[in-house]
This record gives C-alpha cells, structure tokens and sequence, in this order.
C-alpha cells in the first residue's frame, strides 16, 4: 500500500510494488497519460513528480515516498481552467492523432517553469518526446506562443 | 464460408439512394445496438439523411464514415457536408456510425477504408450531395408549411428565408418535417469559388479534447468487468506455437487464465495489462521455428539483387526501345539503389477490447478501415455479421498499420471466445509491435540511362527488384501475377500517379522478390522509394550533362505542366536562382501520387560529418484545398515520417525475427532534427487529390540531393546513419 497525492488527491494504491506509476494511474482511470513504449524514450508516458518531469512507464510504484505529489495531464491546468500551453495548443491547433500530446504538454509545462521564454536550443533539449504525426513545428511554435501569453499575464 | 460471404453482400456497393433514407424508415426497420457505453452512436433526434441530424436546438450532427486519425479528415470531410448544408458551423459536431450499422443499411454511408490519402478525394462527391440534399429537404419543408414555393426561399446559417413574406424558421425546427420530404432527385453543388465553410483554414474538430487528456483512444476504452490481456506471438516469421508451461504464474495475484491464441501465440488474461505482461514473461514457451529460423538481411539482399538483373519481370512503363536507345548513347550511367523495411511505429501499439457472449461479439478499437475490422471479428467469432459489430475509437496514429491487417483484432476476438461474457482488452506490448509489423516492403533498385552529346536524356532503364505489398496482403488483387502499386508515380498515364519525364526510350519493370515478413501499407507506400530512387538518379544525369538540376528537370517536363508548376513553385520560394547561404546547400525533387502533385527543396549543411537538414520548401497541388492550414500540418508531417526513416529507419532480421524491438534501437526522429518547412499550398481547382501522404514522397530525395550537393557523394542505400560516414546532427 503506498499514499500518494495524485491530481491534489490523497490517494491509497494498492498495486504490486513493481507497477510503473503509468499502469497505476491508468488504472486509476487517469488515462490521458499514454503508453508507447514502456522504456522511457518515447515520453508519451510524461507527468509531473515533485515538479519533475518523469517518463513514468519506466518508474515502478516501489520508488516512490509516501506522500509524493504526482500531476498529470488531467490537471495541467489549475483549478479547471486551462494552462496557457494548452490555450496555444488549441489556437495554434498542435494535436494531429493527438496520442502524444498529453506527455508533450507535461514536458513543456515543465520547460516552461525552469525557462519562462525558453530559446530553440532548450526546446531542442527539453523536448525529446517522440511525435509520430510530425506535429514538432506546431509544437515548437505553441511552447512561444504560451511563453508569450503567460509573459503577458505577468 | 458463409459469415464472409454474407458480410460481403452487406458491404456491397452504396445504393443510389444511399444519402437519401429518411427518417421514420430508418426508425422502423433498424435497431442500433444502444449498449455500447462511451459511445452514442446515433442520436435519437431527427435524421434528414444518413449525413445530417438536427436536433430542435439547432445543434447539427454529421456523420462521417472515413477515419479520423490524426490527418484531419473529419474536419475537412464535415466543412464539406456543412458548406452544402449552409448550417451554422459553430453548431456542428460530428459522429462515427459503425460499420455493422453501414452492413445494416445497405452501405449507406459508402467505404470507410481510409488509407491512400483518399479519405476526402474519394468521398467528397456524395457527402456534399448528402449535404445539398439535406439543406433542399429542410427548404422543402419550410416551404410546405408556408405554403410557398420552394424557389422563393433562401437559407442563412440555418435560417429558413421567405423574404417576400418576411417569415423565417430554423433547421432545428423543419428537422422532422424534413426527414418525410422526398429527397430530390437533381442536386447542383456550389462552385468551389463560393465555399465559405469548405476551403477555409478553420480549426480542427477534435483538438480540445487532446489537449486535457479526455481523448479516448483505443487504449483507454473500458467497461464495467473488463480483464487485460497480453500477448506473445512467435517472433520468428513463419513460426508456431509449439507447447506453454504457465505453471509459475498459477498463483500470481490478478492472474485469470492463459490462453493459446490462433496456434501463434500465448496469451495471459490478468486484471491489470500490467499483471498479465509481467507473468507473460515468466510463461515457459516453446516455439516450432519453421523455415524461416535463419533466415537474415543479408540473405534477402542477395535475393533481390539476383532480380536487378533477372531476364523476366513485370512492365510498368514503356516507350520507344529501351536497348536501342542505350546503345546509341553518347554517354550511359549506371546506379542501383536500395530502401530496407521501415516500422509504422504507430505512437499507440496495436490493441482492441472484444465482448463474445456466443451469441454475440462486438469488438472496440481503432481501425483504418472499421468494416475490413468487421470483418475480421466475423471470421474470428464464426457468428454472422448481424450479431457482430466494431466501435470505432481514435487511433494513436495510423500510418497504414491499421488499414488493412486487423490481426490484433483477430486475436482480441479468440482471446474474447475464451473468456465468454466477459469483455477482454489485449494490448500488444511495444515489443510485440515490432516484432509483428506489416512493414513497408523492401526494395532495391538499378537505374541505367543514355545521354546524347547535349546532354538530354535519350534512354533509361528502372529496373526496381523487391517484395509486393499486395502479395503479401491480398494476393487475390494480383493481376496476372502483377502488382500495380509497385509502379506508383511511375505510371505512363491515368489520375494517380504519372510519370512526369519525357524520355523518348523507356522502360520500367519489377522483378518481384517476396521475403517471408509481411508487408503493408506505410505513409506514402511505394511512393517513397519509387520518387527516391528517381528524383536522386535524375540529379546524378544532370551532374553527368554538366547541368543545373533545375534546369535539367524544366527540360524533361515540359509535356508535364502541372509537374512543373509545383517544381518552379519550390524554386522560386527556395531562391534557386540565387545562392544558398554560406555552409548550406540545396536539393531539389518532384514526384505526382495520390492524385497530387508535389514538390519539395531541402536545405542542409555539414558540419563535422553531421548533416542537418534546416529548411524544407515544399509544395503541393492537390487540385481542391478543404481546410489548407491542416494541409499544412500533413505537409510538416510528412516530411517528419519521411526524414525518420531516411536518416534512422530500418527493419533488419537475424534468425528469422526483427532485430530492432524498441525505441532504442528503432530510433525515431525527434524536435532536434525537424527542419523548418514552408508549405505552398496550390489547388488548381480541376481535379480531387490527397493531402495526407504526398508530400512524403519528396521529403528525402530532396535531402539526398542536398547532401550530394555538399559532398559531391552519392548517398545510396538507406537509411543514412547506418550506410554513410554521416552522423546525425
């Protein structure tokens, strides 16, 4: 049994320690994070632990603290409203299958809180995600247009 | 066998009045199955057509019989069926009838098989008549009530007009008047020039909910009782399943049963995917090898070099005498070439959840073509198509993965028959993805051609050796032994794919060499190495004239206007004319499949033996534009699927199985390798072609004539990172 704070949320998991927390959100019903590989390297599995951006196919349950807070694309944006980077999504119309998206997304929020107005070469570096529709211009292209809005905002 | 039979004559071809069934008929004779959760797949409100429903609060329902996965079809296909209805756009949404309702009613909304780029091309006619006719019906209707005729009345958005008498009613409330009104015999659709729907960059349907994770995809499907399901199936092509010893995991939490599957494969049924795949790694698993079990690369390299040079091959293009001319040249050259087996590496693997009850199965997955996947579940469950059926869920990337072999839902099926009552959901680990790819089929190909003194082109030689998709998938649609999609782009005439080039003594042909891996439909299908192989030996001709690759291509396509057009397009855009930028250099290609024609300049530089490709200029006519800013994002994709597997995709075998069993090994292009793609969208308006693969077919011979460019090298066999001194930048 492991206490987690998923979404906000205290959660009781009850998985076999040995469960990637991918499988154990899944099966939470917390489906928007993806399965595509399972050995970390295609990112569609990305959420937030700590802050942290983490390819969580390959993290199993046992690694985890009691009391670790995970975010995933469910709650992206704060209190029901959307994240800038998923209002830059939609105008910009990123998604194509849209398979990868939720773990794009997680990547470039967690960009864009270390690098607020991050340069091509960061987004080279911190977005290694594997899109198979191609859509890395829109992406690129999304991550300014929400570094622009929150700048904005500030 | 009868079930296959009977489907078929359900699947036959669209009745005239395919658009044309009405409402209260409808509600009569078919039930629509309502107990498939998640999905309503026919709203009870009011159905002017099979295309248009329209409730009393103005919303409007269109249906779409083509697959959306990721390409934008429905969008496009609804901006289409709204333009004729002339509704209000911000009112629309859209829905998927499933294929068993398609059976049920006389293949009313036609073929859902989306693969070829055909998803708009090949369904616009009737879905603008569906719409046309419907928008007539709810006029129609107005004007009965009114007691007016119909030609005095206009539409605005949804608004019925009667201006004479200053009366207005809305479709929401003419909707079930309408469905009695006799759908009208002669419908004359706008002129394109007119569309204010259709032809406007709008955005996309489907995008919010793939921004917050609330997108149910294939792989996200679930019903109450569901159990998971993973799979092993023999890795070694032609290989069975011999015996299986699960008694290790007979006490492992979670575990229900592990099944053999179609004599291939061992299945374990667990609670969770995670528990059935990790016990399926501890079941003790003996495989018949059969005759492939030694089978490797090399070995089938040898077999398709044997056919460069073979006496007997299938023709695909030929003018003039192809000896004659070579012999008379003043200077011959000579090139062979060779493309390997790619992955389609969809993001989401293969997986579908099945419901057998022995009376009953229906099955929920994402499909290219849903009514090939009923198919499937008809042959598996042995039940009648009547009592089977298939929702359609979003795909996590089609490619052409799932628009023909449905074998993973053949297996949810006798995985399902073994667990009755209780709705099984299999999913093929990444590994089992590629292992048992439909993969894009393995070529090579020897090029010969003759120069005269001036240096044009008097004789040329294609001689392509290599594995036949439709050998491997459907035999039956052989002609005379011939595979005609071997020569895509290639063709002397017709409307998909023409060879564009005057050369006065021609000829291409095919030896087919089928190795035992199957092969299927991938992006752009033989396009890609047909366009490859031409568009790099055309650049080595113009280097052997001592001519401007430009130029030389200006001159041989001068009986090819529209080939042209899209090639002086991307020149001029590129700058041609003037010089790249220090360190870059240019490459250029053109190439017509799927009906469009396309075009493409590449901008690379090489540093340090690391290429990097900067810019992509590309253009593309596809006669009619639907939605041009999603055309630009299938061009960005494109070139993105295409560059893969140039610089890194390529499938090799040892010991009769894939080598490359991950995304570590099977690398995949990423952020920093995507170049900047400037797209020239240019619908001449006289023709329908496809968007969502076109413009793959120049993205690396435009590349590889680049990096020519640079190093004055051929780069020859594929892809570049293991067959060059290049690196990856």
């Amino acid at each position: 049994m492991a206490q987690l704070v998923i979404n906000g949320i205290k959660q009781t998991v009850s998985a076999d320690p040995d469960t990637p927390i991918l499988w154990v959100l899944r099966d939470l019903g917390l489906t928007g994070t993806k399965y595509g590989c399972g050995v970390a390297q295609c990112g569609a599995c990305t959420v937030h632990i700590d802050g942290e951006p983490v390819r969580s196919c390959s993290l199993p349950l046992s690694a985890l603290q009691d009391g670790q807070s995970i975010i995933t694309i469910e709650a992206l944006g704060a209190g029901g409203k959307l994240h800038a980077l998923q209002k830059a999504w939609i105008e910009l119309d990123v998604p194509q299958c849209g398979y990868c998206q939720s773990g794009q997304l997680m990547a470039a929020s967690a960009l864009l809180s270390k690098s607020p107005n991050p340069t091509d070469a960061e987004i080279d570096e911190a977005m290694t995600n594997i899109c198979r529709c191609g859509t890395y211009n829109r992406i690129r292209a999304g991550i300014k247009h929400a570094a622009a809005l929150l700048t904005k905002k500030a | 066998m009868t079930n296959t039979s009977q489907l078929q004559s359900a699947l036959a071809t669209p009745s005239r009045r395919g658009f044309l069934v009405q409402t209260s008929l409808v509600m009569g004779a078919f039930s629509f199955g309502f107990h498939i959760p998640h999905v309503q797949a026919a709203a009870p409100a009011p159905e002017v057509n099979a295309w248009v429903v329209i409730k009393p609060d103005e919303s409007v329902i269109i249906r779409i019989a083509r697959q959306e996965m990721g390409q934008g079809t429905l969008t496009g296909l609804a901006q289409l069926v709204a333009e004729e209805l002339e509704c209000d756009w911000s009112k629309v949404t859209t829905e998927q009838p499933t294929p068993g309702q398609n059976a049920a009613r006389g293949r009313v909304w036609g073929n859902y098989a989306t693969g070829g780029s055909r998803g708009i091309r090949d369904s616009h006619l009737y879905v603008r008549k569906g719409g046309a006719s419907a928008r007539m019906m709810l006029v129609a209707a107005a004007a009965k009530s009114w007691n007016v005729p119909t030609s005095e009345c206009s539409v605005d958005k949804g608004v019925i007009i009667h201006k004479a008498s200053n009366r207005r009613t809305t479709y929401g409330k003419m909707a079930e008047l309408a469905a009695t009104m006799e759908p009208p015999k002669d419908i004359v659709l706008k002129d394109p020039k007119t569309w204010t729907i259709a032809g406007k960059p709008l955005p996309r349907l489907d995008t919010v909910a793939k921004v917050d994770g609330s997108q149910i995809y294939s792989m996200d499907f679930t019903m109450p009782g569901m159990l998971n399901a993973a799979i092993t199936n023999c890795p070694i092509f032609g290989g069975s399943l011999k015996s299986f010893d699960a008694s290790k995991i007979a006490n492992k939490p979670g575990i229900r049963k592990v099944v053999a599957v179609d004599g291939k494969g061992v299945a374990v049924i667990a609670d969770t995917w995670w528990q059935a795949k990790s016990a399926l790694e501890q079941v003790e698993i003996v495989w018949n090898e059969g005759p492939n079990a030694k089978l490797t690369s090399a070995d089938i390299a040898a077999t398709l070099k044997e056919g460069l040079t073979a006496k007997e091959a299938f023709v695909g293009n030929q003018a003039g005498d192809v000896k004659v001319g070579l012999a008379q040249a003043a200077k011959t050259v000579e090139a062979t070439y060779s493309f390997p087996y790619q992955h389609h590496a969809t993001m989401e693997p293969m997986n579908a959840t099945a419901l057998y009850t022995g009376s009953r199965c229906d099955v929920w997955t994402s499909s290219q073509n849903s009514e090939a996947a009923l198919e499937t579940v008809v042959e598996a469950s042995g039940l009648p198509v009547g009592q089977c059926d298939v929702t359609r869920l979003m795909l996590g990337g089609g490619f052409g993965r799932r628009a023909v072999s449905h074998d993973y839902v053949r297996q949810s099926v006798l995985i399902a028959k073994q667990m009755p009552n209780v709705p099984v959901k299999l999913i093929w680990s990444r590994e089992e993805d590629m292992l048992h790819g439909h993969y894009h089929p393995i070529t090579q190909c020897k090029l010969t051609a003759g120069l005269d003194a001036q240096g044009n082109v008097t004789a040329m030689h294609m001689r392509i050796s290599g594995q036949s998709i439709l050998s491997s998938i459907n035999p039956s649609r052989l002609q005379n032994g011939r595979d005609p999609s071997t020569f895509q782009g290639l063709n002397p005439d017709g409307n998909e794919g023409v060879f564009g080039y005057s050369i006065p003594n021609l000829l291409i042909d095919h030896a087919m060499r089928n190795p035992p891996l199957p092969a299927g439909y991938w992006r752009g299908v033989n396009n890609n190495q047909n366009a490859l192989y031409l568009e790099c030996f055309i650049d080595e001709l113009a280097v052997a004239a001592g001519q401007d690759p430009l130029a030389f291509r200006q001159k041989m396509l001068r009986n090819s206007p529209k080939h042209l057009a899209v090639l002086n397009a991307v020149a001029e855009k590129a700058g041609w004319d003037k010089p790249a930028p220090k360190g870059i250099f240019r490459g250029l290609s053109q190439h017509m499949g799927y009906g469009s024609y396309v075009a493409a300049c590449a901008e690379v530089s090489i540093v340090d033996q690391k290429v990097k490709v900067h810019r992509i200029v590309a253009a593309t006519n596809p006669g009619h534009a639907v939605n041009p800013q999603q055309i630009e994002a299938q061009i960005d994709g494109s070139f993105a699927y295409g560059l893969s597997a140039l610089l890194y995709g390529e499938i090799t075998i040892k010991d009769g199985m894939v080598e490359q069993q991950n995304f570590d090994t099977y690398e995949l292009l990423r952020m920093a390798q995507m170049p900047k793609v400037e797209s020239i969208v240019m619908p001449s308006g006289d023709f329908w072609g496809g968007v969502g693969e076109p413009t793959i077919f120049v993205a690396a011979p435009a590349v590889l004539n680049a990096i020519a460019a640079a190093t004055g090298k051929r780069i020859r066999n594929m892809p570049i990172q293991s067959n060059s001194d290049l690196k990856i930048a």
